[in-house]
């Protein structure tokens, strides 16, 4: 069952169409991400969960109770903004506290959650410090702990980790996992680095231009995705242009040279995406010649010049020989990794 | 959501009818057609914008503070502009003694200043002369012109000048054909803030003018002190629309949000 | 020379910067310095200034209550026209911000140009709308049944007090509004995801945070209110004396120019003084947040 679900949700402001037709079913103590470029519609979602703005059309329900009608203030959701937007005049402890303040937490209990909740976040002893006074991973760290020390029925995650470094960034994503993991709160996470959404998240959720493109785990959504943008965005991909034949049996899927037995439902022209690590050279399939060979330690980066276009190919560096620029190769991909779509606009 | 209620539309809507509503009621009486201080109720009449000219001191006062303003605040450039680039540009001993000294006109007040000048001119024997105005009002618009150059320094690219410096520009030249055009912007916003604080000032010229370097300000006010009828208010009048163009003057080359933000800045040090 | 190269020259800057810094020696300080001076000199109605060096005028003002009173007053409507520019400027610097883009810039405009009009202008528009007992204000207050007899508004402090409020109110407006633009937007949405109200949040959240804004406007506001001379000049009459315009009396009417001088010198000290001194204790105050 359903503990947070977005059934038809859609925002317009004016006559512009922000969100729409937005429904999701979140599952307790699911990770749940938006993903998408800026302006895809993913920020203004997590608002209107968060109740900062108010739906156009459709409801918000939290345990089956409409969350639309509850002020923001009463909804009890924790939140971590982009800025953080910690409170510069109170030190890390105050500003925890704040929350168990409102809710009339007795002082002794609050003391003892808000250490707790800095402790959990590895800020044990910074309690006296004031925000501006830290790192911006600190920063980041006590803007969680003030977000979870209410226990929140829902954590939501405002693009958190995007104002920090790399390396910083990797470390908070292994830290976030494990503390959502042992507390086990449902949490919906705002991000346009798929990595970050991949590596998080039971659940992705793609969006572009205030649509939903698709709900999947992480694997599904890059293995098999369900449209050319969910394919693009989720890291390298190869598309290429092919032709299913009904009339061969079995029935043919071909881009150039290249052919294979069709997936069954599709007929006419299809695109068919292959990921660029799971091609391999062979003595059979689309033509192709290499245009330049890029050593990356762990792999080599092919860019070939195809029948079908300009393809990637990703090899493992085993220490084989591989061919080199100018090479006339064949590109061949066993039918499980690619997906094949219908091609819009045929 | 973050939306002002109604009380707070309330209170805003009367905040600015109280802004406003002096200024307003000046230039609505300036156009009565009584002989008395009025409303318009009856029509607008311009019979006391003509009645001016027949108070030659008041076009005199006029062609005084206009000459004033834009004579002081163009001398007053010429050393803030070398100020503000050496302010902006070097880091030294002193600096922020010697940016506080330039400011420091904005801290003292200006009936100090008026004092000040007074004694000070007297005793020089330049007393009530016009030369001895400029001056003084070189003084008080100083860091307004000082300011607003030294923004433009500031934000200045200085990889422009660099460029300018390999292509073989330097000395007058560099400064001439290209630092000059790129702070050009402040400069000129630098200028017209000067202008309307020297064409506004009455406090400190009061005690530097005599008769015939009477600025408009201290002519206004010695009228006053007399009496007020609709003569001073149509005057008045003319004063806000000369200070409305500069203020357009202004929006228009650097944007009077940033003229303003940068004008609490210096007054709050 | 080229212009990587001039910034290594010590000298460069001194320079630059030596014609302002003549300008400002010369006819600045060696003034003020001479002011300073003067207020030490005696003068008598027929001798005029004498170049001795006593403490009569000071002796004058330290033990006259005329003074004391005087200058009691001047602080007084400097003191109540602080806290009525923040009481009223700060809840309307919050609502600015909290308006759609182009209703702010317009209000904001309509706020703050009036900063640039001639005081004179301004202060004539108030004396129009007191103007003794059937003044404006008062028939509008009247009217509305706020008051029953008229308030006398001209040559009293009540009306300086407004006047000038209205003189300042950009000063405190600004000096909010820049605090407000430091504020992280979200901060208000933080705090009501954690429950609180908006009164709450106001009050815990915003309020602290855009108090060092209130005081540097009001030390703008206190500094300029105690030193204006049009506003009490106009308003006030030649009844209703504060520092400046009594110091404009000594030097213009009377032609005592040492007390005249001494009266200048120490209003230069106190307001000095007094806008160092909590400049200080607002930084020491809030060094903790805002370093």
């Amino acid at each position: 069952m359903a503990y947070l679900e977005l059934d038809r949700v859609a925002k317009q402001f004016g006559a512009q169409t922000v969100v729409d037709d937005f429904s999701l079913a979140v599952g307790k103590g699911e990770f749940i991400s938006f993903l998408g470029p800026s302006g895809c519609g993913k920020t203004t979602t997590l608002q209107m969960i968060a109740g900062f703005l108010d739906p156009t059309r459709g409801a918000i329900r939290l345990e089956d109770k409409d969350l639309t009608a509850v002020h923001p203030a009463k909804r009890g959701l924790g939140i971590v903004f982009q800025s953080y937007a910690l409170f510069p005049h109170m030190t890390a402890a105050e500003n925890v506290a704040f929350g168990l303040e409102m809710r009339n937490v007795p002082r002794a209990e609050r003391a003892e959650r808000v250490r707790a909740a800095l402790a959990m976040v590895g800020l044990a002893g910074f309690e006296d410090r004031h925000p501006r006074r830290m790192s911006g991973g600190q920063q980041q760290r006590v803007a969680l702990a003030r977000a979870l020390v209410i226990k929140p029925s829902v954590l939501l995650l405002d693009e958190p980790l995007s104002n920090l470094d790399a390396k910083l960034r990797e470390e908070m994503q292994i830290e976030l996992r494990q503390i959502q993991r042992t507390i086990g709160t449902t949490t919906i996470l705002v991000t346009h680095d798929q990595n970050e959404a991949m590596s998080l998240s039971d659940r992705i959720v793609v969006m572009s231009q205030g649509k939903i493109e698709q709900i999947g785990t992480p694997q599904e959504t890059y293995e098999k995705p369900a449209s050319a943008f969910v394919s693009q965005f989720l890291g390298k991909t190869n598309d290429f242009a092919a032709a299913v034949d009904r009339t061969a049996t079995p029935a043919q899927v071909a881009a150039g040279s290249w052919s294979a037995p069709a997936p069954a439902g599709l007929s006419g022209p299809v695109t068919v995406s292959v990921r660029p690590e799971r091609i391999g050279f062979g003595d059979t399939g689309l033509s192709a010649k290499i245009i330049t060979r890029i050593f990356q330690g762990n792999h080599w980066l092919f860019q070939c010049d195809s029948e079908c276009g300009t393809a990637i190919v990703i090899r493992q560096n085993d220490g084989q020989a591989q061919p080199v620029e100018g090479d006339a190769v064949r590109l061949t991909w066993r039918t499980e990794d690619m997906s094949v779509r219908a091609r819009a606009g045929a | 959501m973050r939306r002002n209620g109604p009380l707070a539309l309330v209170f805003h809507t009367f905040f600015v009818i109280v802004m406003v509503a002096p200024i307003l009621v000046v230039c609505l009486v300036a156009f009565t057609p009584e002989g008395f201080l009025s409303l318009p109720t009856n029509g607008f009449s311009l019979r006391w914008f003509r009645a001016i000219a027949n108070y030659p001191e008041f076009i005199h006062a006029f062609w005084v503070s206009l000459g004033l303003g834009a004579l002081s605040s163009f001398v007053a450039l010429l050393f803030a502009v070398p100020a503000a680039l050496a302010i902006a540009r070097y880091r030294f001993r002193g600096r922020d003694a010697l940016a506080a000294l330039f400011l420091s006109p904005l801290m003292i007040p200006h009936v100090v200043l008026g004092i000040a000048f007074l004694r000070f001119f007297t005793s020089a024997g330049l007393g009530g002369s016009f030369a001895a105005l400029i001056i003084a009002h070189v003084i008080i618009v100083f860091p307004f012109a000082l300011r607003l150059t030294l923004a433009a320094a500031t934000g200045m690219d200085r990889t422009i000048e660099i460029a300018a410096v390999s292509l073989g520009a330097g000395g007058w030249t560099l400064f001439r054909r290209v630092t000059l055009p790129l702070i050009l912007p402040g400069v000129i916003s630098g200028w017209a803030l000067a202008f309307i604080q020297s064409f506004d000032d009455l406090t400190m010229t009061v005690f530097l003018a005599a008769p015939g370097t009477e600025t408009l300000p201290v002519r206004m006010f010695l009228y006053i002190q007399d009496n007020i009828d609709p003569l001073v208010t149509s005057v008045s009048a003319c004063v806000i629309a000369v200070t409305m163009t500069a203020l357009i003057l202004l929006d228009r080359f650097y944007g009077l949000d940033r003229v303003l933000a940068g004008k609490s800045g210096d007054a709050g040090r | 020379m080229s212009a990587v190269a001039e910034e290594r020259d010590a000298r460069a800057p001194w320079a630059l910067a030596a014609p302002a810094l003549m300008l400002f020696v010369g006819v600045l300080l060696i003034p003020l310095a001479m002011t300073v001076m003067l207020s030490f000199h005696d003068w008598g109605q027929y001798k005029g200034i004498e170049p001795v060096f006593i403490l009569k005028n000071w002796h004058e003002i330290a033990t006259d209550p005329y003074y004391a009173e005087m200058f009691w007053r001047t602080f007084r409507i400097a003191i109540l026209t602080t806290l009525l520019t923040a009481l009223l400027g700060a809840p309307e610097a919050y609502i600015l911000n909290r308006m759609d883009g182009r209703w702010k810039s317009f209000f904001l405009l309509v706020i703050l140009g009036p900063l640039l009009i001639s005081v004179v202008a301004r202060t004539l528009g108030w004396a129009l709308l007191f103007g003794g007992n059937n003044g404006l204000v008062n028939k509008l207050l009247m009217s509305a049944g706020v008051i029953r007899s008229p308030i006398p508004f001209m040559f009293t402090e009540t009306g300086m007090v407004i006047a000038l409020a209205h003189v300042m109110m950009p000063f405190m407006v600004l000096s909010v509004w820049a605090a407000l633009q430091r504020l992280d937007p979200q901060i208000e949405n933080a705090a009501m995801s954690l429950g609180a109200g908006p009164i709450t949040t106001i009050r815990r959240i915003i309020m602290p945070q855009i108090m060092p804004g209130v005081l540097s406007g009001a030390i703008i506001v206190f500094s300029l209110s105690a030193s204006a001379f049009a506003t009490p000049a106009i308003i006030g009459g030649r009844r209703l004396k504060v520092a400046a315009t009594l110091a404009y009396d000594e030097f213009l009417n009377t032609l005592n120019w040492p007390l005249g001088a001494a009266v200048a010198t120490l209003l230069l000290v106190a307001l000095v003084l007094i806008v160092v001194g909590s400049n200080a204790l607002i930084e020491r105050r809030y060094a903790e947040v805002f370093r």
